[in-house]
């Protein structure tokens, strides 16, 4: 304890005990900046900078006297990684990896051949969708739910309230258990609902249609013939 | 692996070799560090440099090597007892070979002191960067290097070579 004590005591101040990281080049900006200060303010910490410049031009040539291992470690060292058993393959799959990997594989010619054919790839799925659309003339919005056209079963015909969201026609639909069969129709505005999947009394599609006229996302609702 | 072995083998090599100071047995440890490193390449964080990583891994296998053979380490009685046959203190003085000297006395102390003077002044590393390789805090690698030039410093002057300090 006392040794302690003594070892503590007769420790220098920090500015000192940086010396040999200052000869070695390895100190932060600031505390290098303090250590050249206390150095030209201080002759005997001067002299003692010049022994560790000293002990570290030593250490160094006595770690070079060293020499280098033989071609054995190197030997050893890969004969070791050889008998490694395989290394299992990654759970994980990283496309920007993998990615760079492919793509890194091609040579710079390759590449250009590859973008080329894919632009042009790009410009003519356009050109063919383009034609598609304006052929059948279909370039407005349409009605997503529009599942069938066609089949047995009972029919409506409605006209949406324009104030009417998507939301509110979804809820309508869900609720009246109907779907959307054709429509709109070209002028009128005028959808097909399917309201029933079998042919239902005419007192049974009157009772469907007066519960759906209540609701204020649809205009008068008709019965209709299948489309 | 080839170019990191290249690029860092030689500088581990010697860091290890002062240490257990067998060269076959540095050897043999320098394909452990360096095949621990292929295991475990995926856990170098970057947070660190490289050889800082391969010199902790390096420490943690020449110390695990010397516990083995603990008759490889010489004490620090032993090295103080270690009479320099080629010269007396007056003939080395006479030659002026202060510089060999001073190698000389790098190699009789402790393992601790000697690894911790080949960290700061041969292997260029930080304050915190010592602290990361041997697992001690910073203000102790402080310590640990002005005592490991103390006892430097006594070495000389048992050789004849008075610095004035400490």
């Amino acid at each position: 304890m006392n040794a302690k004590i003594n070892e503590a005591q007769e420790l220098p101040e920090d500015v000192e005990l940086l010396l040999p990281w200052h000869a070695a080049g390895t100190l932060n900006r600031r505390d290098a900046a303090r250590v050249e200060q206390a150095l030209a303010n201080d002759n005997e910490l001067a002299a003692r900078y010049e022994m560790v410049r000293e002990e570290l031009g030593e250490a160094i040539r006595l770690n070079e006297t060293l020499g280098a291992p033989s071609a054995r470690a190197m030997e050893q060292l890969f004969a070791k990684i050889d008998a490694e058993p395989a290394r299992k393959p990654k759970l994980s799959f990283n496309l920007t990896a993998w990615l760079t990997d492919f793509v890194t594989g091609f040579s710079p010619r390759t590449l250009a051949y590859g973008a080329t054919a894919a632009a042009f790839a790009i410009v003519l799925q356009a050109g063919i969708l383009a034609g598609v659309f304006v052929k059948e003339g279909t370039l407005g919005p349409t009605l997503a739910s529009v599942t069938e056209n066609s089949g047995e079963g009972s029919f409506v015909l409605i006209r949406f309230n324009p104030q009417a969201s998507a939301a509110d026609i979804t809820k309508f639909l869900d609720d009246h258990n109907a779907s959307v069969v054709a429509g709109p129709s070209a002028g009128a505005g005028m959808f097909t609902l399917r309201v029933a999947p079998t042919k239902l009394s005419k007192d049974e599609l009157s009772a469907v249609i007066k519960k759906m006229a209540g609701n204020p996302v649809v205009g008068l609702p008709l019965p209709t013939a299948r489309p | 692996m080839q170019v990191l072995f290249a690029r860092h083998h030689v500088r581990v090599f010697r860091f290890v070799l002062r240490l257990v100071r067998q060269q076959a047995t540095a050897e043999d440890l320098i394909s452990e560090v360096f095949l621990d490193v292929w295991r475990q390449a995926g856990r170098f964080e970057g947070r660190s440099a490289v050889s800082t990583w391969l010199l902790a891994i390096a420490r943690f296998k020449a110390l695990s090597a010397l516990r083995r053979k603990p008759e490889q380490e010489l004490d620090e009685e032993t090295a103080e007892a270690i009479e320099d046959t080629s010269d007396t203190p007056d003939v080395t003085l006479a030659k002026k070979e202060t510089g060999e000297v001073i190698k000389q006395c790098l190699t009789l102390l402790t393992a601790e002191h000697r690894e911790i003077i080949d960290l700061v002044y041969y292997h260029e590393k930080s304050v915190d960067e010592v602290a990361e390789i041997v697992g001690i805090p910073e203000a102790t690698v402080k310590t640990r290097m002005f005592y490991a030039r103390k006892k430097l410093a006594e070495l000389l002057k048992a050789r004849g070579i008075e610095r004035g300090w400490p």
